[in-house]
């Protein structure tokens, strides 16, 4: 049994940096590569693709990704854990195969994880008491599962323990828990019990700083942001986890970017709610009992945390159709920039008006003056140029098309100096909503494979 | 008396909760986490925020790394894809709060 391990974050959210796993598997030790694809609409928009050709449905660009990195992980044998397959894993896993034969890459071991994709048992499940209603609004389902487009369970790390066990040197999985792609290997090698919640909860926690990928090493910080070293090579974070719960979050030396108790404090504090039950799959972690110190430069040292026991519900992911959007941009500049977007906005819901188009909403934002902080932004008295937004939604896609049509007619139309409508007409998005939802844990089980290259 | 403005003593993160945002504050140092532990109440929080916040404050103690987590509800229009706003996902609302100038 191992003392230690180093994870790498690989990739925070899809459409990360795409130089990052290589970098990770080749400029230093690592032991583990995870990454993370899925936000809350990822996989409705994965589904999608899906629906239109069988073969898709999973992060694309994790194909090109292991193309670079599989004769290293090969050679080093290192692991990866991704949740990359999305709402098509066997799919994802299909192209790795012929990545790996191409390269002559022969005999490693694929763990597959699927079985969170419920959408065609909804019927069954709810039958069996899932309940489902929206944990957020109270909302019930019978209101949107006529609408559904996806309806995904979150695993947690006990299937990719199960494949890790049985040899799989990568690890493809549906819709797994962000956190949970560094836990499990945690849980793997050092053979923690599933009733420590201490420990566990420490994996989760590490698992919450590597998540989001450049966040905990210097990217998106807003303490003295200036004093962060060559963001343009950034290097990611690095767990080096040791097996009595503690962990150090580190990065590649030579990399830019940095690690300190500031920025992976502000990656703590992202996305949380009540901080002393962080709740996932496997158990419950105390965001109040983590304790940082700076070790030295580029390292952090997380210890003390404490973990409480697990509930029996695990969180349901579902998204449906909920009418369209569009937006329109127009920049205006000085003289009177900001006055002369007003007018436009004015002019342009007077035509919608006389249109008879119907919308549920029509927000207008000005950037460049508050659209960010809204009253809380400075007066300024001249601006030299502001950006009008107008953005509307509709049950109706008909209204929102049309709204598309009255943007660009504001230019011969309306106050003048005006520009920035390069991009065409702005077309009609759907609206995919998101409905979090929780059901009892012992009406569903990841199903788990191994395919061998 | 004397005011000092909030991003001279803090940092901090926001992002979404479906149509929350959460604003985390973290202070520099022990004497700055008494200022916000003090001044940041769910009362001067929501007040800071009004037009665009249009729910409930909740407020986290989160003494060990002297950060304080608010959930500022109702706040996103809608949220998601759902949301009409520029910044649907909050990102920019923890520099809003450190906008504040408190008296100490």
């Amino acid at each position: 049994m191992k003392d230690k391990i180093r994870i790498a974050s690989g990739s925070g959210f899809w459409g990360d940096l795409q130089s990052i796993p290589y970098q990770q598997v080749t400029k230093g030790p690592v032991d583990y590569l995870m990454m993370d694809f899925l936000a809350e609409v990822t996989m409705s928009i994965m589904q999608k693709q899906k629906k239109r050709n069988p073969a898709a449905g999973y992060a694309k660009d994790l194909i090109q990704i292991m193309k670079e990195i599989l004769p290293s992980i090969a050679e080093k044998n290192i692991k990866v854990v991704t949740n990359g397959g999305g709402a098509n894993p066997m799919g994802c896993v299909e192209e790795i195969v012929k990545c790996a034969h191409k390269l002559g890459i022969k005999g490693m071991k694929i763990g597959v994880v699927t079985g969170d994709d419920i959408l065609d048992s909804l019927d069954d499940l709810l039958k069996r008491g899932a309940g489902l209603d929206n944990m957020e609004s109270g909302q019930k389902i019978s209101d949107v599962k006529e609408k559904l487009i996806s309806a995904n369970v979150y695993f947690g790390a006990r299937p990719i323990v199960e494949v890790l066990k049985k040899g799989a040197q990568i690890v493809i999985t549906g819709r797994t828990t962000d956190t949970s792609l560094t836990y499990a290997p945690m849980i793997h090698e050092f053979k923690w019990s599933w009733d420590d919640w201490d420990k566990l909860a420490a994996g989760v926690i590490a698992g919450h700083i590597l998540e989001c990928g450049g966040q905990s090493s210097g990217g998106n910080f807003l303490g003295d942001w200036k004093s962060v070293p060559d963001l343009a090579h950034i290097g990611f974070p690095i767990a080096e986890a040791y097996l009595n719960g503690e962990f150090v979050i580190t990065k590649h030396q030579n990399t830019g970017g940095m690690v300190s108790v500031e920025t992976v404090s502000e990656q703590l504090m992202y996305e949380i709610g009540d901080p002393t039950s962080y709740i996932t799959p496997e158990c419950i972690a105390d965001f109040t009992s983590i304790k940082l110190e700076q070790l030295e430069k580029d390292r952090v040292r997380v210890y003390g945390i404490k973990g409480k026991p697990a509930t029996d519900l695990f969180k349901v992911s579902m998204a449906y159709n909920d009418g369209y959007t569009a937006i329109g941009n127009l920049t205006y500049s000085w003289p009177d920039a900001l006055e002369k977007a007003k007018k436009a906005d004015e002019i342009l819901r007077t035509r919608l008006s006389d249109l008879g188009l119907k919308f549920e909403e029509i927000k207008t934002e000005f950037l460049g003056v508050n659209a960010c902080h809204g009253p809380l932004a400075a007066k300024q008295n001249e601006i030299n140029e502001v950006v009008l937004r107008i953005g509307v939604r509709s049950n109706h896609h008909h209204d929102v098309e049309a709204f598309g049509k009255e943007i660009a007619p504001l230019i011969l139309t309306g106050p003048p100096s005006v520009t920035g409508f390069a991009g065409g007409r702005p077309k009609a998005n759907e609206v995919i909503a998101y409905w979090p939802a929780l059901m009892p844990k012992k009406l569903v089980h990841p199903k788990v494979e191994i395919i061998t290259t | 008396m004397s005011k000092i403005k909030l991003i001279d003593i803090a940092h901090g993160r926001s992002g979404d909760k479906g149509d929350a945002a959460n604003v985390g504050i973290i202070a520099y140092d022990d004497k700055g986490y008494e200022i916000i532990m003090k001044h940041l109440t769910t009362e001067r929080v929501k007040k800071h925020f009004e037009g665009i916040c249009l729910g409930e404050v909740e407020r986290f103690e989160m003494p060990n790394i002297r950060a304080l987590n608010f959930l500022l509800h109702n706040t996103l229009g809608g949220g998601g894809t759902v949301s009409l706003k520029h910044d649907a996902q909050g990102k920019t609302l923890a520099a809003a709060l450190l906008r504040m100038e408190i008296e100490v």
